[in-house]
Protein backbone atom coordinates (compact mmCIF):
# COMPACT_ATOMS: atom_id res chain seq x y z
CA UNK A 1 0.00 0.00 0.00
CA UNK A 2 1.37 3.36 -0.99
CA UNK A 3 2.42 5.60 1.87
CA UNK A 4 -0.21 8.20 1.10
CA UNK A 5 -2.92 5.56 1.14
CA UNK A 6 -1.60 4.19 4.42
CA UNK A 7 -1.74 7.66 5.99
CA UNK A 8 -5.30 8.08 4.71
CA UNK A 9 -6.30 4.74 6.23
CA UNK A 10 -4.82 5.69 9.60
CA UNK A 11 -6.56 9.05 9.40
CA UNK A 12 -10.03 7.55 8.91
CA UNK A 13 -9.39 4.81 11.47
CA UNK A 14 -8.66 7.49 14.05
CA UNK A 15 -12.06 9.03 13.34
CA UNK A 16 -10.95 11.50 10.67
CA UNK A 17 -13.55 12.61 8.11
CA UNK A 18 -13.17 13.28 4.41
CA UNK A 19 -14.83 15.92 2.23
CA UNK A 20 -15.70 15.76 -1.48
CA UNK A 21 -12.65 17.61 -2.77
CA UNK A 22 -10.13 15.90 -0.49
CA UNK A 23 -7.71 13.38 -1.92
CA UNK A 24 -8.84 9.79 -1.41
CA UNK A 25 -7.54 6.39 -2.52
CA UNK A 26 -9.23 4.93 -5.62
CA UNK A 27 -10.36 1.89 -3.68
CA UNK A 28 -12.05 4.09 -1.05
CA UNK A 29 -13.86 6.10 -3.72
CA UNK A 30 -14.97 2.96 -5.57
CA UNK A 31 -16.30 1.36 -2.38
CA UNK A 32 -18.12 4.53 -1.40
CA UNK A 33 -19.79 4.80 -4.79
CA UNK A 34 -20.89 1.16 -4.82
CA UNK A 35 -22.21 1.24 -1.27
CA UNK A 36 -23.95 4.62 -1.42
CA UNK A 37 -25.41 3.86 -4.85
CA UNK A 38 -26.93 0.65 -3.50
CA UNK A 39 -28.40 2.64 -0.63
CA UNK A 40 -29.94 5.09 -3.12
CA UNK A 41 -31.27 2.22 -5.23
CA UNK A 42 -32.83 0.68 -2.13
CA UNK A 43 -34.62 3.90 -1.18
CA UNK A 44 -36.00 4.19 -4.69
CA UNK A 45 -37.00 0.52 -5.06
CA UNK A 46 -38.17 0.40 -1.43
CA UNK A 47 -41.20 2.56 -2.18
CA UNK A 48 -42.61 0.08 -4.67
CA UNK A 49 -43.82 -2.55 -2.16
CA UNK A 50 -45.62 0.22 -0.27
CA UNK A 51 -46.87 2.09 -3.30
CA UNK A 52 -49.03 -0.92 -4.15
CA UNK A 53 -51.04 -0.23 -1.00
CA UNK A 54 -51.62 3.51 -1.28
CA UNK A 55 -54.91 3.00 -3.11
CA UNK A 56 -55.92 0.16 -0.79
CA UNK A 57 -55.06 1.81 2.54
CA UNK A 58 -57.88 1.22 5.06
CA UNK A 59 -58.42 4.88 6.06
CA UNK A 60 -57.68 8.33 4.68
CA UNK A 61 -55.23 8.94 7.54
CA UNK A 62 -53.29 5.78 6.65
CA UNK A 63 -53.33 6.70 2.97
CA UNK A 64 -51.84 10.12 3.73
CA UNK A 65 -49.20 8.68 6.06
CA UNK A 66 -48.19 6.05 3.52
CA UNK A 67 -47.99 8.63 0.76
CA UNK A 68 -45.80 10.83 2.97
CA UNK A 69 -43.52 7.88 3.70
CA UNK A 70 -43.19 7.08 0.00
CA UNK A 71 -42.38 10.73 -0.67
CA UNK A 72 -39.73 10.65 2.08
CA UNK A 73 -38.02 7.58 0.65
CA UNK A 74 -37.89 9.03 -2.85
CA UNK A 75 -36.46 12.21 -1.31
CA UNK A 76 -33.79 10.10 0.39
CA UNK A 77 -32.90 8.55 -2.95
CA UNK A 78 -32.47 12.05 -4.41
CA UNK A 79 -30.14 13.12 -1.60
CA UNK A 80 -28.15 9.92 -1.74
CA UNK A 81 -27.67 9.89 -5.51
CA UNK A 82 -26.44 13.49 -5.17
CA UNK A 83 -23.66 12.26 -2.90
CA UNK A 84 -22.78 9.58 -5.46
CA UNK A 85 -22.70 12.23 -8.20
CA UNK A 86 -20.16 14.29 -6.29
CA UNK A 87 -18.00 11.18 -6.04
CA UNK A 88 -18.01 10.92 -9.82
CA UNK A 89 -20.96 8.81 -10.95
CA UNK A 90 -23.87 10.77 -12.49
CA UNK A 91 -27.41 10.02 -11.34
CA UNK A 92 -28.53 9.09 -14.85
CA UNK A 93 -25.88 6.42 -14.91
CA UNK A 94 -26.96 5.13 -11.50
CA UNK A 95 -30.52 4.83 -12.80
CA UNK A 96 -29.34 3.12 -16.01
CA UNK A 97 -27.38 0.58 -13.98
CA UNK A 98 -30.32 0.01 -11.64
CA UNK A 99 -32.87 -0.74 -14.34
CA UNK A 100 -30.46 -2.84 -16.39
CA UNK A 101 -29.86 -4.99 -13.31
CA UNK A 102 -26.17 -4.10 -13.14
CA UNK A 103 -26.36 -2.60 -9.64
CA UNK A 104 -28.19 -4.02 -6.65
CA UNK A 105 -30.79 -3.04 -4.07
CA UNK A 106 -31.59 -4.44 -0.62
CA UNK A 107 -33.03 -7.96 -0.33
CA UNK A 108 -36.19 -6.89 1.51
CA UNK A 109 -37.47 -4.93 -1.49
CA UNK A 110 -37.59 -7.99 -3.75
CA UNK A 111 -40.55 -9.53 -1.91
CA UNK A 112 -44.31 -9.09 -2.38
CA UNK A 113 -46.54 -7.03 -0.10
CA UNK A 114 -49.37 -9.50 0.23
CA UNK A 115 -51.63 -7.86 2.81
CA UNK A 116 -52.03 -4.69 4.86
CA UNK A 117 -50.26 -6.68 7.59
CA UNK A 118 -47.14 -6.67 5.41
CA UNK A 119 -47.37 -2.88 5.09
CA UNK A 120 -47.29 -2.54 8.90
CA UNK A 121 -44.48 -5.05 9.32
CA UNK A 122 -42.40 -3.40 6.57
CA UNK A 123 -42.79 0.09 8.04
CA UNK A 124 -42.08 -1.15 11.54
CA UNK A 125 -39.49 -3.91 11.28
CA UNK A 126 -37.84 -3.40 7.89
CA UNK A 127 -37.43 0.28 8.69
CA UNK A 128 -36.15 -0.62 12.16
CA UNK A 129 -33.51 -2.90 10.64
CA UNK A 130 -32.63 -0.16 8.15
CA UNK A 131 -32.35 2.57 10.77
CA UNK A 132 -29.82 0.47 12.68
CA UNK A 133 -27.60 0.33 9.58
CA UNK A 134 -28.21 4.00 8.87
CA UNK A 135 -27.42 5.17 12.39
CA UNK A 136 -24.06 3.44 12.02
CA UNK A 137 -23.48 5.71 9.02
CA UNK A 138 -23.85 8.92 11.05
CA UNK A 139 -20.17 8.43 11.87
CA UNK A 140 -19.18 7.57 8.29
CA UNK A 141 -15.68 8.69 7.36
CA UNK A 142 -17.13 10.34 4.26
CA UNK A 143 -18.64 13.47 5.81
CA UNK A 144 -21.17 14.51 3.11
CA UNK A 145 -22.83 11.09 3.44
CA UNK A 146 -22.81 11.29 7.24
CA UNK A 147 -24.48 14.71 7.10
CA UNK A 148 -27.44 13.69 4.94
CA UNK A 149 -27.85 10.58 7.08
CA UNK A 150 -28.86 12.88 9.92
CA UNK A 151 -31.94 14.00 8.04
CA UNK A 152 -32.68 10.50 6.78
CA UNK A 153 -32.57 8.91 10.25
CA UNK A 154 -34.83 11.63 11.58
CA UNK A 155 -37.48 10.84 8.98
CA UNK A 156 -37.11 7.07 9.41
CA UNK A 157 -38.07 7.35 13.06
CA UNK A 158 -41.46 8.65 11.97
CA UNK A 159 -41.80 5.65 9.65
CA UNK A 160 -41.16 3.20 12.46
CA UNK A 161 -43.80 4.87 14.62
CA UNK A 162 -46.25 4.78 11.75
CA UNK A 163 -45.55 1.07 11.22
CA UNK A 164 -45.85 0.25 14.88
CA UNK A 165 -49.14 2.13 15.03
CA UNK A 166 -50.48 0.14 12.05
CA UNK A 167 -49.46 -3.12 13.73
CA UNK A 168 -50.92 -2.11 17.11
CA UNK A 169 -54.24 -1.13 15.54
CA UNK A 170 -54.45 -4.56 13.94
CA UNK A 171 -53.39 -6.40 17.08
CA UNK A 172 -56.20 -4.61 18.95
CA UNK A 173 -58.69 -5.56 16.22
CA UNK A 174 -60.24 -8.89 15.26
CA UNK A 175 -58.67 -12.37 15.24
CA UNK A 176 -58.55 -12.12 11.49
CA UNK A 177 -56.49 -8.91 11.70
CA UNK A 178 -54.11 -10.46 14.25
CA UNK A 179 -53.74 -13.39 11.89
CA UNK A 180 -52.69 -11.04 9.07
CA UNK A 181 -49.94 -9.52 11.24
CA UNK A 182 -48.71 -12.95 12.38
CA UNK A 183 -48.55 -14.19 8.79
CA UNK A 184 -46.62 -11.11 7.74
CA UNK A 185 -44.13 -11.44 10.62
CA UNK A 186 -43.60 -15.10 9.68
CA UNK A 187 -43.08 -14.17 6.01
CA UNK A 188 -40.64 -11.35 6.77
CA UNK A 189 -38.55 -12.98 9.47
CA UNK A 190 -36.21 -14.78 7.05
CA UNK A 191 -35.45 -11.70 4.93
CA UNK A 192 -35.09 -9.59 8.11
CA UNK A 193 -32.50 -11.97 9.53
CA UNK A 194 -30.58 -11.82 6.24
CA UNK A 195 -30.86 -8.03 6.01
CA UNK A 196 -27.62 -7.07 7.80
CA UNK A 197 -25.55 -9.52 5.78
CA UNK A 198 -23.22 -12.37 6.59
CA UNK A 199 -21.51 -12.28 9.99
CA UNK A 200 -18.09 -11.30 8.63
CA UNK A 201 -15.87 -9.95 11.44
CA UNK A 202 -15.75 -6.14 11.41
CA UNK A 203 -11.93 -6.14 11.05
CA UNK A 204 -12.24 -8.24 7.87
CA UNK A 205 -15.01 -6.12 6.39
CA UNK A 206 -13.50 -3.52 4.03
CA UNK A 207 -16.47 -1.25 4.70
CA UNK A 208 -15.50 -1.15 8.36
CA UNK A 209 -11.77 -1.00 7.67
CA UNK A 210 -12.30 2.23 5.71
CA UNK A 211 -14.75 3.38 8.39
CA UNK A 212 -17.52 3.78 5.87
CA UNK A 213 -19.59 1.74 8.30
CA UNK A 214 -18.93 2.08 12.01
CA UNK A 215 -20.06 -1.40 13.02
CA UNK A 216 -19.96 -4.95 11.74
CA UNK A 217 -22.88 -6.88 10.27
CA UNK A 218 -23.41 -9.18 13.25
CA UNK A 219 -23.29 -6.26 15.66
CA UNK A 220 -26.14 -4.64 13.70
CA UNK A 221 -28.20 -7.85 13.71
CA UNK A 222 -27.68 -8.29 17.46
CA UNK A 223 -28.82 -4.73 18.01
CA UNK A 224 -31.93 -5.39 15.93
CA UNK A 225 -32.77 -8.57 17.86
CA UNK A 226 -32.14 -6.88 21.19
CA UNK A 227 -34.36 -3.95 20.37
CA UNK A 228 -37.20 -5.60 18.52
CA UNK A 229 -37.69 -9.24 19.57
CA UNK A 230 -39.12 -8.14 22.96
CA UNK A 231 -41.41 -5.64 21.19
CA UNK A 232 -42.69 -8.35 18.86
CA UNK A 233 -43.23 -10.95 21.57
CA UNK A 234 -45.01 -8.60 23.97
CA UNK A 235 -47.82 -8.23 21.42
CA UNK A 236 -48.45 -11.98 21.51
CA UNK A 237 -46.82 -12.52 18.13
CA UNK A 238 -44.62 -15.53 17.48
CA UNK A 239 -41.32 -15.75 15.63
CA UNK A 240 -40.75 -18.69 13.28
CA UNK A 241 -37.31 -19.63 14.66
CA UNK A 242 -37.29 -22.36 17.35
CA UNK A 243 -33.61 -21.65 18.06
CA UNK A 244 -34.04 -17.96 18.76
CA UNK A 245 -32.98 -17.14 22.32
CA UNK A 246 -30.81 -14.71 24.18
CA UNK A 247 -27.92 -16.20 26.11
CA UNK A 248 -28.45 -14.43 29.42
CA UNK A 249 -24.81 -14.82 30.43
CA UNK A 250 -23.18 -13.44 27.32
CA UNK A 251 -26.09 -11.25 26.23
CA UNK A 252 -25.73 -12.64 22.72
CA UNK A 253 -28.71 -13.73 20.62
CA UNK A 254 -28.63 -17.21 19.16
CA UNK A 255 -30.63 -18.07 16.08
CA UNK A 256 -30.91 -20.46 13.16
CA UNK A 257 -28.34 -19.65 10.47
CA UNK A 258 -30.07 -17.31 7.99
CA UNK A 259 -30.39 -18.59 4.45
CA UNK A 260 -27.42 -16.88 2.77
CA UNK A 261 -28.05 -18.66 -0.52
CA UNK A 262 -31.50 -17.09 -0.64
CA UNK A 263 -29.98 -13.68 0.08
CA UNK A 264 -27.52 -13.98 -2.82
CA UNK A 265 -30.20 -15.34 -5.11
CA UNK A 266 -32.62 -12.53 -4.30
CA UNK A 267 -30.24 -9.56 -4.51
CA UNK A 268 -28.93 -10.71 -7.87
CA UNK A 269 -32.39 -10.13 -9.31
CA UNK A 270 -34.03 -13.51 -8.71
CA UNK A 271 -36.45 -12.54 -5.94
CA UNK A 272 -40.19 -13.10 -6.36
CA UNK A 273 -40.76 -9.46 -7.32
CA UNK A 274 -37.31 -8.37 -8.61
CA UNK A 275 -38.09 -8.32 -12.32
CA UNK A 276 -41.61 -6.95 -12.02
CA UNK A 277 -40.39 -4.00 -9.94
CA UNK A 278 -37.46 -3.29 -12.22
CA UNK A 279 -39.85 -3.32 -15.15
CA UNK A 280 -42.03 -0.82 -13.31
CA UNK A 281 -38.98 1.44 -12.86
CA UNK A 282 -38.19 1.18 -16.57
CA UNK A 283 -41.74 2.13 -17.42
CA UNK A 284 -41.73 5.05 -14.97
CA UNK A 285 -38.45 6.30 -16.42
CA UNK A 286 -39.82 6.20 -19.96
CA UNK A 287 -43.09 7.83 -19.00
CA UNK A 288 -41.44 10.74 -17.18
CA UNK A 289 -38.81 11.41 -19.81
CA UNK A 290 -40.86 14.25 -21.32
CA UNK A 291 -41.00 15.97 -17.92
CA UNK A 292 -37.20 16.00 -17.64
CA UNK A 293 -36.87 17.23 -21.19
CA UNK A 294 -39.45 19.98 -20.75
CA UNK A 295 -37.98 21.24 -17.49
CA UNK A 296 -34.45 21.30 -18.84
CA UNK A 297 -35.52 22.98 -22.08
CA UNK A 298 -37.46 25.66 -20.24
CA UNK A 299 -34.61 26.35 -17.85
CA UNK A 300 -32.01 26.53 -20.60
CA UNK B 1 -28.07 21.66 -14.19
CA UNK B 2 -26.30 23.54 -11.41
CA UNK B 3 -25.46 22.19 -7.99
CA UNK B 4 -26.84 24.14 -5.03
CA UNK B 5 -25.58 23.75 -1.48
CA UNK B 6 -28.13 23.96 1.33
CA UNK B 7 -27.53 25.40 4.77
CA UNK B 8 -30.30 25.07 7.31
CA UNK B 9 -31.10 26.70 10.61
CA UNK B 10 -32.94 24.48 13.03
CA UNK B 11 -34.01 27.13 15.53
CA UNK B 12 -33.91 30.92 15.60
CA UNK B 13 -30.56 32.15 16.82
CA UNK B 14 -28.67 28.98 15.94
CA UNK B 15 -25.87 28.80 13.41
CA UNK B 16 -26.71 27.70 9.88
CA UNK B 17 -25.32 24.25 9.18
CA UNK B 18 -24.52 22.58 5.91
CA UNK B 19 -27.24 20.02 5.22
CA UNK B 20 -26.59 18.70 1.71
CA UNK B 21 -26.92 19.63 -1.92
CA UNK B 22 -29.14 19.11 -4.95
CA UNK B 23 -29.12 19.86 -8.65
CA UNK B 24 -31.68 22.21 -10.12
CA UNK B 25 -32.21 23.61 -13.60
CA UNK B 26 -32.76 27.15 -12.30
CA UNK B 27 -33.36 29.31 -9.23
CA UNK B 28 -37.11 28.69 -9.24
CA UNK B 29 -36.68 24.93 -9.07
CA UNK B 30 -33.89 25.36 -6.55
CA UNK B 31 -36.28 27.09 -4.14
CA UNK B 32 -38.91 24.40 -4.63
CA UNK B 33 -36.46 21.53 -4.11
CA UNK B 34 -34.96 23.18 -1.04
CA UNK B 35 -38.41 23.51 0.52
CA UNK B 36 -39.28 19.88 -0.32
CA UNK B 37 -35.99 18.33 0.80
CA UNK B 38 -35.20 20.38 3.88
CA UNK B 39 -38.28 22.21 5.10
CA UNK B 40 -41.53 20.38 4.64
CA UNK B 41 -41.77 18.93 8.16
CA UNK B 42 -40.95 22.17 9.93
CA UNK B 43 -37.44 20.85 10.63
CA UNK B 44 -35.88 24.17 9.61
CA UNK B 45 -36.80 27.76 10.41
CA UNK B 46 -34.64 29.12 7.59
CA UNK B 47 -32.64 27.85 4.64
CA UNK B 48 -29.79 29.36 2.63
CA UNK B 49 -29.41 27.98 -0.85
CA UNK B 50 -26.19 28.85 -2.58
CA UNK B 51 -24.98 27.92 -6.06
CA UNK B 52 -21.90 25.79 -5.46
CA UNK B 53 -19.91 27.93 -7.88
CA UNK B 54 -20.48 30.95 -5.64
CA UNK B 55 -18.69 29.34 -2.73
CA UNK B 56 -15.03 30.17 -2.42
CA UNK B 57 -13.30 27.64 -0.22
CA UNK B 58 -10.23 28.54 1.82
CA UNK B 59 -8.53 25.55 3.32
CA UNK B 60 -4.94 26.46 4.03
CA UNK B 61 -3.96 28.51 7.02
CA UNK B 62 -0.21 28.87 7.13
CA UNK B 63 1.34 30.26 10.26
CA UNK B 64 4.78 31.05 8.88
CA UNK B 65 5.93 33.08 11.85
CA UNK B 66 4.54 30.66 14.42
CA UNK B 67 2.64 33.47 16.07
CA UNK B 68 1.64 31.66 19.23
CA UNK B 69 1.53 34.92 21.23
CA UNK B 70 -2.07 35.45 20.10
CA UNK B 71 -3.25 32.00 21.11
CA UNK B 72 -3.68 30.32 24.47
CA UNK B 73 -1.10 27.67 23.61
CA UNK B 74 1.51 30.46 23.59
CA UNK B 75 1.31 30.82 27.35
CA UNK B 76 2.46 28.01 29.57
CA UNK B 77 2.28 29.30 33.12
CA UNK B 78 2.61 26.12 35.14
CA UNK B 79 6.39 26.16 35.57
CA UNK B 80 6.54 29.91 36.17
CA UNK B 81 3.76 29.74 38.76
CA UNK B 82 5.55 26.98 40.61
CA UNK B 83 8.71 29.07 40.73
CA UNK B 84 6.85 32.18 41.79
CA UNK B 85 5.11 30.34 44.63
CA UNK B 86 8.40 28.76 45.74
CA UNK B 87 10.02 32.23 45.84
CA UNK B 88 7.28 33.62 48.09
CA UNK B 89 7.24 30.70 50.50
CA UNK B 90 11.03 30.57 50.95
Amino acid sequence: MAEREQRFLEYVQEGGQVETDDWMPDEYRARLIKFIEMHGNSELMGVLPEREWILRAPTLQRKLALTAKVQDEVGHAQLIYRVVEDLGKPREQCLDDLISGKSKFHNVFHYPTKTWGDVGVIAWLVDAAAIISQKALLKCSYAPYARIMKKICWEESFHILHGRDVVLAMMLGTDEQRELVQEAVTRWWGPLMQFHGNPIAAEDDPMFVWRIKSQGNEEARQQFLDGYVPQILELGLELPDPNLRKDEETGVWEYTEPDWAELRHVVTGHGPKSQERLEFRRLARRETEWVRETVLAEAA
Amino acid sequence: MDVYEVFRQERKGQAFQHAGSFRAPDQRFAEMYAREFYGRRGESVALWIVPRDAIQPIEEFVDELNRNYHRVDGYSLKEKLREARARVSS
